[in-house]
């Protein structure tokens, strides 16, 4: 397996935890009560951790001396394969609960996948990312309920955010040329296998949730492909900040 | 158990000496995340694997365990292994018994803990009172390793640390 290809794929994967992880830690200090800024932190903290193990490993596949600090750091916004759902803003808290319960039950299904690629180091990776990941997804999907169940202006605005995020669903499931290769090598995996089983259970708890689950057919797409909404930009330029200013600085 | 850590009994005592940075009165040891130590030419190779991946504590345990063996005269090597990964199973009953002193509820098994941990059942044992009538304040708490109860008895709250299996 050629290695770049390899890293392509694991991008994929790796940049959409980055990004989320990235995106929950604008809330520390800043979360709606103190147990839901340490809950959404301590998940932020978790899928950091985890796009460290990937970045690891892409750069011990790199041969020309790559670290995983230039990988997270020194990047172009272009060069980002992570999904356009991750990077949407923190919205209100319905929005932070919605992005997260769509991302966290995709993350799951994805996992449980990988735990039977034939990478031995992405096997490892993800059978350490889904312990926690099942507590991420118990978590977003307790909101949801609540929210969904709650009061008229909890109702109203988890529907809203429903409405707005759907549409950025879909291309969880998009793979690229390069990844279709890794997938039919047995590495990558097929993630069309879930995700009709994705949508009934997404479906089964909105319903639960007394929501109504969006009939809109248009899904929007690009992040995979390095064509990101304009939020992207920010993120990175907070992300990045201390690596551009003081380039080669470490912690 | 088959997966029960290998640790040369020269380094067992130095590396039970070593606390963990953030629950202090628990050893590495007991909290299972030494995975394995030995000896190759008066050098200690020591595997060390993370309770969480995010966890912030690894580099300082690696100094620390580092430091620890240097004193009692070893150069070590530390390496951090991700598999196979790390479970609550691994926890030593010595240390169960030193976090619930502490004041931290030691993890159950995985039934009851996801049973505690849905709220369908008041079962984690207050480690301040020892009454079971707890109640789920929250599924993460002051780190990912833990959640947070609540005590309907005495009114404390408190730290149950989750089961990762």
């Amino acid at each position: 397996m050629k290695s770049k290809e390899l890293s392509h794929y694991i991008f994929g994967i790796a940049d959409n935890a980055l990004i989320l992880g990235q995106r929950l830690s604008e809330l520390c200090g800043h979360g709606p009560t103190l147990e839901t800024d340490i809950a959404l932190t301590n998940i932020a903290l978790d899928l950091l951790g985890q796009t460290r193990t990937y970045y690891q490993y892409i750069a011990n596949l790199s041969t020309d001396g790559l670290t995983e600090d230039d990988v997270a750091f020194l990047r172009k916004e272009r060069e980002y394969r992570n999904v356009l759902l991750v990077e949407q803003p923190n919205t209100d808290f319905a929005y932070i609960i919605i992005r997260q319960y769509f991302f966290d039950v995709f993350h799951y299904m994805f996992l449980k996948e990988l735990q039977k690629s034939k990478d031995v180091s992405l096997v490892a990776i993800a059978n350490k990312s889904i312990k926690e990941v099942g507590y991420h997804f118990q978590f977003s999907g307790d909101w949801v309920k609540r929210l969904g169940d709650g009061t008229d202006e909890s109702h109203q605005k988890a529907q809203q955010a429903l409405n707005d995020l759907w549409v950025f669903t879909d291309e969880l499931f998009h793979t690229s040329e390069i990844d279709k290769s890794i997938i039919e090598s047995g590495i990558g995996v097929e993630t069309t296998s879930f995700k009709e089983n994705y949508y009934i259970q997404i479906s089964n708890l909105l319903k639960e949730a007394t929501l109504d689950v969006p009939e809109i057919q248009y899904f929007q797409e690009g992040g995979k492909q390095g064509i990101h909404s304009e939020h992207m930009g920010y993120i990175l330029a907070e992300m990045q900040h201390m690596q551009r200013t003081y380039p080669n600085m470490k912690w | 158990m088959n997966d029960a850590p290998d640790i040369h009994p020269e380094l067992f005592p130095i590396l039970k000496s070593v606390p963990d940075p953030e629950i202090p009165v628990l050893s590495i040891i007991d909290l299972g995340i030494v995975r394995k130590a030995e000896l190759k030419s008066d050098k200690a190779l020591v595997d060390i694997t993370p309770t969480y991946s995010g966890c912030p504590a690894m580099d300082v345990i690696g100094d620390d365990i580092e430091k620890a063996l240097k004193e009692n005269g070893y150069d070590s090597k530390i390496n951090l292994i991700l598999a196979p990964a790390w479970t609550t199973d691994w926890m030593t009953d010595e240390g169960k018994t030193a976090l619930k002193k502490y004041g931290i509820a030691p993890p159950t098994d995985s039934v009851s803990d996801k049973k505690a941990l849905l709220g369908e059942e008041r079962i984690i044992e207050c480690p301040h009172c020892g009454s079971r009538n707890t109640k789920l304040v929250s599924q993460f708490a002051s780190t990912a390793c833990k959640a947070m109860f609540k005590c309907d008895d005495c009114l404390e709250t408190f730290d149950y640390f989750k089961c990762l299996i």
